[in-house]
Formats: structure tokens, sequence, C-alpha cells
């Protein structure tokens, strides 16, 4: 068998294996919560040449690609982080370019962010850190928020007695993935975007955060877009997937049609994979 | 030539734009002082930081300051037999300019770089985009209690930077120069008085030397914070951001020092 077999092969597998336990891939009917319509954006070169991708709830979209693609950049314009030089970047129904500073915060409120490399803030301790949101946006007291905190940190399989006190600088990457994802659910997002989750893993961390993923959409069935180059870990989650080729959706469907496709760039990217 | 013309436009427009952005992030700062959310926790413990922190190096410049001015200063007065004249000198010298300027400028050096080298961490490691996807505006959070800091810390330190650079002089007075206390301080009196009174009872050299340092800590925050907002790069622009930020609030702390001094002689004219 041929090195290319095996890794389809293999890949095959994960999605056999994975797809049990996996919410109904595609949900068809529902709304669409981020509509993205023809959106081009350059920098000093064009990095988006006319994008049209949405994900409806609950749902998790994998959006693949090599680096450099923008594939980062669409989680920017999907928070405008970043606005788009053309075309319509929708929210929870709301034009995100058109909205008001405040009106943003608003909206950015009820989307969770797990950052690539977790993006903690360092001055202040775990407990701090997933406390943070609940702190900012909500009114709610003190040992109300405790009770969340620890709640959250042990949703994330993290002990809030072993780790509250910690500072993010004692942490190791996985675990300061698992408290990025604690912080990002801690105000019950509808949204939960992911930026390379499990860039810089080691394979059992990888393990760890993906299981954390499919969690939050089968115990709370929250809308997902991951953004990643890690494949293999990517199809386990996804319900649908996105290829960024040259600034352009080159595919979009299931993982599985995705494995079937006969475009040649998609076999070599899954072969290199 | 046109390529040259080209550089000079493109220059100017960076420069231009640069500015806006400067003046968009005092203006939304300055509106964070005024409006809700006030981060009060944040504001305090930038006091403690950039006011409380800054305080040995405030009280060394000062005493230094006093000191040498008062040495110089009594070699030449001491040969035109006006030595008594020194507690005026080096009170109005400390009061109007050198607490003010040099104080600011030990701030610049070490709270500015501070506030740039934090912010710039912060946005380098996504500290910053963290914090905005949470709905947390971070110009409110971050720059508005450092600019509130500044604003009120600055003047404080700016009193005990002249009161410890007059007792410099003091010291060196009585144990280089052997003039009485009593002198020099009957001629630190009197500095004030002759510089004049404003508004019925404020020596006027009080209302100039307070009036900078509220400029100065705005021009220190801002500039600190501007430039640490701006960091990209990874730690090497971090470094650029402090270095650019120190340079440019010296820079832009004397440029104002001149332009001050030049309005509050027209408001505030001394008497003939």
């Amino acid at each position: 068998m041929s090195r290319a077999e095996e890794h389809a092969r293999a890949i095959r597998e994960t999605l056999r294996r994975d797809t049990r336990g996996r919410p109904a891939s595609l949900v068809l009917n529902a709304p669409k919560i981020v509509e993205l319509c023809d959106v081009w954006l350059s920098f000093e070169t064009p990095v988006l040449r006319g994008v049209d991708l949405w994900a409806r709830e609950g749902e998790t979209l994998l959006v693949v690609g090599e680096s450099g693609t923008g594939k980062s950049t669409l989680l920017k314009l999907i928070l405008r982080l970043l606005t788009p030089d053309r075309g319509t970047v929708r929210v929870f129904g709301m034009e995100m370019p058109r909205l008001s500073f405040e009106q943003v915060l608003a909206v950015r409120r009820r989307i969770g962010m797990v950052f690539q490399y977790a993006a903690l803030f360092d001055s202040l301790t775990v407990y701090e850190n997933v406390a943070y949101p609940l702190r900012e946006n909500t009114k709610l007291l003190e040992p109300d928020i405790r009770h969340i905190v620890r709640e959250r940190l042990r949703f994330v399989d993290m002990n809030p007695d072993v780790v509250s006190n910690l500072l993010p600088g004692e942490l190791s990457g996985g675990m300061r993935k698992r408290v990025g994802i604690a912080r990002a659910i801690a105000t019950d997002p509808e949204l939960i975007l992911y930026d390379e989750p499990t860039a810089g893993l080691d394979p059992l961390a990888v393990n760890t955060i993906t299981r954390l993923i499919r969690k939050l959409q089968v115990e709370l069935g929250v809308t997902s877009i991951v953004v990643t180059h890690d494949l293999r870990a990517g199809f386990r989650i996804a319900s649908r997937v996105a290829m960024l080729r040259n600034g352009r959706i080159l595919f979009d469907g299931s993982p599985e049609d995705m494995v079937a496709a006969s475009d040649p760039y998609i076999e070599a990217f899954l072969r290199a994979s | 030539m046109t390529r040259a013309v080209m550089a000079i436009d493109e220059r100017l427009r960076t420069v231009a734009l640069g500015a806006q952005d400067y003046a968009t992030l005092a203006l939304r700062a300055t509106r964070g002082i005024v409006t809700r959310p006030f981060y009060w926790r944040d504001t305090f413990e930038q006091m403690d930081r950039i006011g409380v922190g800054s305080l040995p190096i405030v009280l060394l410049t000062g005493i230094f300051t006093g000191m040498v001015l008062a040495l110089q200063s009594s070699v030449e007065l001491v040969r035109f037999g006006a030595n008594i004249y020194l507690g005026n000198l080096v009170a109005a010298s400390m009061v109007r300019e050198l607490g003010p300027v040099l104080g600011a400028l030990a701030v610049a050096g070490r709270a500015g770089s501070g506030i740039a080298a934090e912010l710039g961490a912060m946005r380098v490691t996504e500290q910053i985009d963290a914090m905005e996807t949470m709905g947390t505006d971070p110009i409110r959070k971050l720059v508005t209690p450092r600019l509130v800091a500044g604003l009120v810390m600055l003047p404080m330190l700016t009193i005990v930077m002249d009161v410890i650079g007059i007792l410099g002089g003091l010291l060196v007075s009585v144990m280089r120069v052997q003039l009485g206390a009593d002198v020099y301080l009957r001629g630190v009196w009197s500095a004030f008085a002759v510089s004049g009174i404003t508004f019925g009872i404020v020596p006027r050299d009080f209302v100039s030397g307070l009036l900078k340092p509220i400029v100065f800590g705005g021009i220190i925050t801002l500039t600190g914070s501007y430039y640490g907002l701006r960091a990209g790069g990874g730690t090497e622009g971090v470094g650029r951001a402090t270095t650019r930020a120190v340079v440019a609030s010296s820079m832009a702390i004397f440029a104002s020092d001149y332009f001050i001094t030049q309005l509050l002689l027209v408001l505030l004219p001394p008497p003939r």
C-alpha cells in the first residue's frame, strides 16, 4: 500500500470512528449565525478575494488551508477586529462593519474566542482570567462568579483548588489552552471561535483539546468555527469543512466529501496532513 | 526626483495618519475619564506605579539638581558679591523649569517606557485582542487609568522634586557656600513673591510650575500607550516601541515646555 493510500485510509478511519457521537452533521434548517458574502481584504497584498462563507446554529465549521491564506483573518473579520475592503460580514444577523463601537462590544460579548497561544492575561491568576469576562460583562456577585469559574475549570478537566492561584507563566501549553477555553465559555457564548486550538501541543494534549471541543458541541450545543491546519484533529470535531486557497473558498462541504474529493490540491493537502 | 517627491509624500502621509491616530487615542482616553465604565482599581494601581514607583528617581534627580544648581550658581554669584540671592535663583529655576521638566523626563524614562513595554507585550501576545473580544474597550481599561494617573501624579511628583531640589540647594548653601539657612530661605520666599500673585493668592510661579506637569503627565502616558498599542513584530517590536515612546515623549516635553512658557507669559504677565 502506497503512503498516500495509507494516509487516506487513516483519515477515513478517523472519520468513521468519530462520526459516532458527533451531532447531526449538517443543521440544514438552522439559521445562519455567521455569514460572510463576497468579502475582499488586502493588506500589502490581497488576502481574501471574494470569500463566501457561513456557519449555521449548532454546527462546527472547520476552516483549513495553508499558513498565510487568511484563516485567522476570517476570525478577526467576524469579531470586527478588522473590517473588509468590500463585502458584508453578518454576525447574529447584524452587519458588523456598520455597527457602532459600543454595539460591536455587545456582539463580542456573545462570542467566545480561543486564541492560538491562549492569550491569557499574564498579570492575572488562572481564577482571575476565567472570572474576567464575568466581572466585565455581568453584575454577578463574587460568590456566583466563584461558583461559575470553578465549574468551568472542572469542565476543562482542571482542578480549581490546584490551578486557581497559578499564573499563566506557571502552566504548560496544554493547560494554558484549557484555561483559554474555560475563559471563552465563562459567559455561555452562543458562538465560539478557535484559532489553531491544537497548534504546538503534544498528541495527548491534542486529544484532550479535541475532546473538550466535542464536549462543548454535545453538552452545550454551541456553534463553533475552528481555524486549523491540523486536519486529523479537525476532522474529529467538524460537521462541515471549508478550505481556503489563494484568498478564495476552494471547497465547502462535509469532511467525508472532502476525503472523497478529486481535486489534486485537496488530495495533496490531505496526504500531507 | 519623482521618487524623492513620492518618498516625502509617503512620509508626510504617515506622519499625518500617526497624528490623527494619536489625537483619536487622546480623545477616546479623555472621554473615558467622564463616561462609564470607570476602572477605579486599575487607576489607583497605576497611580501607585507611576507616582509612588517614580518617587525614588524623582527624589534623587531633585536633590542633585538643586545641589549642582546651587554649586554652579554660587561660583558666579560670589564674584559679584551676590551670593545672598542663591535661594532666589535655585527656587525660581527649580519651580519654573527644572522641577517640571527634569521630573517629567525622569518619569518618561521610567514609567513611560514601562507603559510602552507592558502594552506592547500585551499587544504582541494577543492579550489586547482577547480583551476586545471579551467586550472590553482596551483604551478605557488600559489607557484612561494611566492617563488619569499621569495627570494626577506628575504635579505631585513635581512638588516633591521642587521641595527636595530647594533643600538640596540649602545643603550646598550652608555647607559649601557658608550662606546662612535663613538668608537662603528668605531668598526662596522672595523669589515667589517677586514672580507675582495670581488669582489673588497663588504665586505665579506655582501656576506655571504645576500646569506644566499636568500637560507632561498627559504626554508621557499617552505617548507610552500609543507606541505600546501599535507594537508589532514580537519582542523586537516591543523594544522599538519602548525606545520610540521615551524619545518622542522627551521631545514633546521640551517642545511643549517652550509653548506653555510662552503662553503663560502672555496670559499671566510677570509684574514690572
